[in-house]
């Protein structure tokens, strides 16, 4: 039985009760809605469609945060110190990432002959790639610190809805990820450390829920009606699981009709699989790597689009591995849950929160141009 | 068939027969590139075109292929371009103005419908129709006792989708409401705008004006209706954010100048404003040409100019190329600019029309209030 099944929307086609009956899934199964926001607990939809089938817990993740913010406001004003310390992040890597696409994206429509033109490409992807892996660097340490310095996990208000959580979920053996605003969702898991309650449980997960599982979170939309629409990183992800980028509501947000547009994304991100994921859309981790479903396509490096016409497993070996060894803070003292963020191995991949090491020597804040200092861009309309 | 275009193009005759054959397949005004041909066929004694483009003609006469009851006009017609217009057929002595027989896109105001030509590259926004995935907002009708004027009015009330009294909303209030939710199609294109999360939820007023043509053009009592009593009815009725960032105003026509003149009036109160085809007439010397109902608003725009404030924050114009208007338009943006605030300014081959207004609104509403676009995936 899989560990984790990661759906397309599930609003206008849901399929997530006929997936849990196949693999014979029923019972209680905790719901987090908290990209919802503060309608997170109107999920009268959802305990339709699950029907009989399943008893559905809301954890009501967004709402224990605003309870703990109400009673530990030191956290909170280090919160919201920290959101606008990621939003000025990433309004300096907008400023140089927008430029680095734009020049990617011309070379990529540009024709000529391909001995000059391909290594330029390939170099213009090589400058992407190493902005975005000094933004998910410096996100990291902003996690970082405000971990070391607040302990948050320890802190009683949040022991407490975690304690909440806990007994819920003692007789809940699968957690769905509903999804939503991608940054509020991904942000409340990690407030109350949801993520270490992850470990022998199955995961069913879609849109934004299956983006917040992911290594890092990409947002996009090919045709916004305001600026470029350049795909940006927004934050490290809960690496639950590697090598699968989910790009929910592709049909609306993509340009799949653009080889250019298909190959950029896709070989940024490589070697990760870009998954555009519609309404019917399903991935499984399996034993032997990602096994895609029909109505999921994969975008590919040369700028073609795959179709499934029946289920195909994809070796790779992040669908095994992620899937089911998730490391659990939960089950350590708590002295050491901080340092729990451990396993950071290799200079090469993507950093997570979940495989940070901290003995790995990475440049602090202050040794970076003070924030302060620096001017800001508009947010994208759009607060965290 | 291509033959038989330019047969007609050279006024060369046509049968009728290949006429009925051609029509059945093919559909008039015949768009090719940047040409159209017109067609007319019947008895008459003379056949002309009515626009209403500024810069040509607004009277263009067809031609009548020898020995047929065909009439032709050819035109230019630039890439995206969007006409409205009517045909004069005079018979018998009589003129009667009536809608393209072969043209089955129209275009409804007020007055009635026109047909429409579209030009190459022009396309109906598919987020201005009715979209059964977005989640639909309610319409509630709401009567106030104006002091201001002096009697009831009327306003209809946009809640968003999933409307929650314990959210905050920004708040926008729309001069000629019933027109625009009628002719530019303002409930699907929020519905929309807002289940993309394009545009954050807002509450949006709709204006039921009596007199517009009167209350309009910087009458006091519109503004003082709009900002004490509208307002402070709406704040009391509805969980509005409380900030000149989250409230804005907006009009077309006359009611860009009511939008522009009650934000002079009152400044800091609107910091979002949308000015679409303002009727913007001014003079540097000499008389206003354009008839005393424009005398208001030349008035208040020369008072403008001289001292134009800072009547808001952010400011979204646009305005048809094809409009008179196209010059006061473009002339107040340089002005507005000049005051500190921020100020986009869009251009459309189109007229002085509520689809030029509807075809603008997605630019302009996402610039004034941008949703949660980015971070949404539902």
């Amino acid at each position: 039985m899989p560990h984790l099944i990661v759906l397309g929307p599930q609003r206008l086609e849901p399929t997530v009760h006929h997936i849990l009956k196949e693999h014979g899934i029923d019972g209680d199964i905790a719901l987090v809605s908290a990209g919802w926001q503060e309608r997170e607990e109107e999920d009268e939809e959802l305990r339709e469609v699950l029907g009989s089938q399943c008893r559905v817990h809301n954890l009501r993740i967004h709402a224990r945060c605003e309870d703990v913010f109400h009673a530990d406001t030191d956290l909170f004003e280090a919160h919201r110190a920290r959101q606008d310390q990621l939003r000025d992040l990433q309004n300096l890597y907008r400023f140089r990432l927008d430029k680095l696409v734009e020049a990617a994206q011309h070379l990529f429509r540009h024709l000529g002959d391909p001995a000059l033109v391909l290594p330029e490409r390939a170099d213009a992807i090589a400058a992407i790639q190493r902005l975005d892996q000094h933004h998910l660097q410096r996100l990291q340490l902003v996690h970082q610190e405000f971990e070391t310095r607040w302990r948050s996990l320890e802190r009683p208000a949040i022991q407490q809805q975690r304690e909440e959580i806990h007994s819920v979920l003692g007789y809940c053996p699968t957690i769905a990820i509903a999804g939503g605003h991608v940054a509020v969702l991904l942000n409340r898991i990690r407030m109350l450390g949801i993520e270490t309650f992850f470990a022998n449980r199955r995961l069913v997960a879609w849109s934004a829920g299956a983006m917040a599982l992911s290594d890092r979170v990409v947002l996009f939309h090919d045709h916004p009606p305001q600026g470029a629409g350049t795909p940006e990183i927004l934050d490290l992800g809960l690496g639950y699981f590697k090598g699968l980028l989910p790009l929910p509501h592709a049909k609306r947000r993509l340009n799949l009709d653009d080889p250019a547009r298909v190959a950029l994304l896709a070989q940024r991100f490589h070697p990760s699989l870009c998954c555009a994921l519609d309404e019917g859309s399903r991935i499984q981790a399996t034993s032997s790597g990602w096994k895609i479903y029909p109505h999921t396509r994969l975008l590919h490096s040369d700028g073609h689009v795959q179709h499934f016409s029946h289920a195909t497993v994809l070796p790779s070996p992040h669908a095994s591995e992620h899937a089911n060894q998730f490391p659990s803070r939960d089950a350590l003292p708590s002295a050491e849950k901080a340092a729990a963020l451990d396993s950071f191995t290799s200079a090469t991949e993507i950093p997570t929160l979940a495989s940070f090491n901290s003995s790995t020597k990475i440049p602090t804040l202050a040794s970076f141009t003070s924030a302060t200092e620096i001017p800001t861009l508009a947010p994208k309309g759009e607060s965290r | 068939m291509k033959s038989l275009i330019h047969r007609l193009q050279q006024h060369i005759p046509v049968s009728d027969a290949e006429i009925d054959e051609f029509l059945q397949i093919h559909a008039f005004p015949w768009v090719e590139e940047n040409t159209v041909l017109f067609f007319y066929r019947g008895d008459a004694e003379q056949v002309r075109l009515r626009h209403w483009i500024f810069g040509l003609p607004s009277s263009q006469d067809f031609f009548r292929i020898p020995s047929t009851r065909h009439w032709v006009l050819q035109a230019d017609i630039p890439h995206q371009s969007r006409i409205e217009y009517k045909f004069e057929v005079v018979q018998r002595g009589h003129s009667h103005w009536i809608r393209d027989p072969l043209n089955k896109h129209l275009a409804y105001d007020p007055f009635g419908a026109n047909s429409v030509c579209q030009g190459a590259g022009y396309l109906t926004p598919e987020w201005t129709l009715e979209d059964t995935e977005s989640r639909a907002g309610t319409l509630e009708d709401i009567e106030i006792d104006s002091q201001a004027y002096g009697g009831k009015r009327h306003l209809t009330v946009y809640l968003p989708a999933r409307f929650r009294p314990r959210r905050r909303y920004p708040l926008l209030i729309v001069h000629d409401g019933p027109d625009y939710k009628r002719y530019s199609s303002l409930k699907f294109v929020l519905d929309n705008l807002i289940h993309r999360s394009e545009v954050a939820p807002l509450i949006v007023a709709l204006q039921h004006p009596i007199q517009r043509l009167q209350e309009y053009p910087d009458h006091p009592a519109q503004a003082q209706f709009t900002v004490h009593e509208v307002l402070p009815l709406l704040q009391e009725r509805y969980p509005i954010h409380d900030i000149p960032q989250m409230r804005g105003l907006m009009g077309a026509s006359f009611g860009g100048v009511a939008t522009l003149s009650t934000a002079w009036r009152h400044p800091e109160v609107f910091g979002r404003l949308l000015l679409q085809s303002g009727s913007f007439a001014f003079t540097d010397i000499g008389e206003n040409k354009r008839g005393p109902l424009f005398d208001p608003v030349v008035d208040f725009m020369n008072r403008f100019r001289k001292h134009p404030g800072k009547p808001s924050e952010k400011v979204f114009v646009t305005c048809g190329m094809y409009e008179s208007l196209i010059y006061e338009n473009r002339s107040i943006v340089p002005l507005l600019q000049k005051t500190g605030m921020e100020v986009e300014y869009r251009e459309s081959r189109d007229g002085h029309n509520w689809i030029n207004w509807r075809d603008h609104l997605r630019d302009a509403l996402t610039w004034l209030f941008p949703g949660p676009l980015w971070m949404i995936y539902e």
